[in-house]
């Protein structure tokens, strides 16, 4: 069946099966791997994207669900001109990745945090980011990053 | 996973033909059933997602003062709704899973597959009428055993009704990896009495402590449990607890569950 999309302010469209998962559509139709797939069970958050505004994990969405929706890749989230957004930026000033394939997860679920809670303590950003999972353990650094680009002072926290 | 023709019916008519299909499963945010079709444990014919049924989503107040919530409702939607009318199912909705399952996971989808250490299926044992497009099914006749409820082929929970207690509350002791309950329990005080729900540690699935619903009934009170021990008979043993473990647990829970319910 055809579905079509928005994805990062395009319309782009293209021939899925049922079974097909927005992660491969995203991945393998529309060239969009900057999207990771870990573990494929739902447990990693390596393949977070943003659906209607929504943090989801796009290996546990069908293709077809997303028909009609608008989707956010990490490849939508640089600024207009090419620059790092704020997030992102934080992420590379704070070390907030270390092999980075966990990264794009972690940017988009950072972003759907900031957009519902602009100032987030320490513990609600670890709280948010439970269901992403960075196996180099470098959640300090994620954590720092993400408090960072909320625009609060990061100098006492973690990374010890 | 096999493949399979998805349709998206956009009214519950609709829907309810679709799923008159031979092999034809419903499919609420996925969260179980597409992890459970990548590793083959279910190969429908057709999928029927629910996600397009508009008067399916959404949380509501009903004439008898029940909280009314759509089949196909996510979770992060109950935990925003419910917060002011009945916070311990607020609660219970906003701690499922991680936020991005809670964005996409349906009420719904949890109570029709009945996981042994889901969340939803204690608050509903604890008051709620399960409603289908064809019946209402009061949640004591629903759950009848691990992953196994009321629901015949072809039947959609459309809608969950909660009775909004006087004092409630849920408290799971979370297996860290999946974040289901290693064991969970929800009280509910009512006018007529209390009732106490247990996920996550019996074989059977969800169950109703009565030694405790008696107890509380009576005086619901911490103290009123003293001397009770849920029996390890019939309970989970796993990698993550025993059977006793787990019995232990429901004392525990249960009386933190009493003592955070407001």
């Amino acid at each position: 069946m055809k579905v079509t999309m928005t994805v990062n302010g395009k319309s782009r469209s293209g021939e899925v099966e049922g079974r097909t998962l927005l992660v491969n559509f995203l991945r393998e139709t529309l060239n969009l791997t900057g999207t990771h797939v870990g573990c494929d069970t739902s447990q990693c958050g390596a393949c977070v994207v943003h659906v209607n505004g929504q943090a989801v994990k796009s290996c546990t969405m069908l293709a077809a669900e997303a028909d009609g929706a608008d989707v956010k890749t990490v490849e939508g989230m640089a600024n207009a001109d090419g620059s790092l957004s704020v997030i992102q930026q934080a992420f590379q000033d704070h070390h907030g990745l270390q092999c980075g394939f966990c990264t794009p997860g972690m940017v988009m679920s950072a972003a759907a945090l900031l957009k519902e809670n602009p100032k987030p303590t320490e513990a609600e950003v670890r709280h948010y980011l439970e269901g992403n999972i960075c196996r180099c353990t470098g959640y300090h650094n994620i954590v720092k990053a993400v408090m960072a680009a909320s625009g609060q002072d990061v100098s006492n926290i973690a990374a010890e | 996973m096999y493949n399979f023709d998805f349709v998206k019916p956009k009214t519950l008519a609709e829907a309810t033909a679709a799923m008159a299909g031979e092999e034809a499963q419903a499919l609420g945010g996925g969260q179980t059933l597409i992890p459970s079709l990548k590793a083959r444990l279910a190969s429908p014919t057709t999928l029927v997602s629910l996600s397009g049924i508009k008067e399916m989503v959404g949380v509501c107040k009903g004439d008898d003062g029940s909280l009314c919530i759509g089949g196909a409702t996510p979770h992060a939607v109950v935990a925003a709704e419910a917060a002011k009318t009945y916070p311990a199912l607020a609660k219970l909705a906003g701690g499922i899973g991680d936020p991005a399952v809670r964005n996409r996971g349906t009420v719904g989808g949890s109570l029709a597959n009945n996981d042994p250490a889901a969340c939803y299926p204690s608050a509903a044992l604890a008051s709620a009428t399960v409603v289908t497009n064809r019946r209402r099914i009061a949640a004591d006749d629903y759950f009848q055993g691990m992953f196994t409820t009321a629901l015949e082929a072809g039947e959609i929970v459309t809608e969950v009704r909660f009775p909004v207690p006087e004092k409630a509350a849920y408290i799971k002791f979370e297996q860290p990896a999946s974040r289901f309950a290693l064991t969970g329990v929800f009280v509910a005080k009512f006018k007529d009495g209390v009732r106490v729900a247990v996920t996550g540690a019996s074989e059977e699935g969800v169950f109703r402590w009565a030694e405790a619903e008696a107890a509380l009934s009576k005086n619901f009170s911490a103290a009123a449990l003293a001397g009770l021990a849920a029996s390890a008979d019939g309970m989970i043993t796993d990698l993550h607890g025993t059977a006793a473990y787990r019995a232990h647990l429901v004392g525990v829970l249960t009386r933190r569950a009493v003592e955070a319910a407001a």
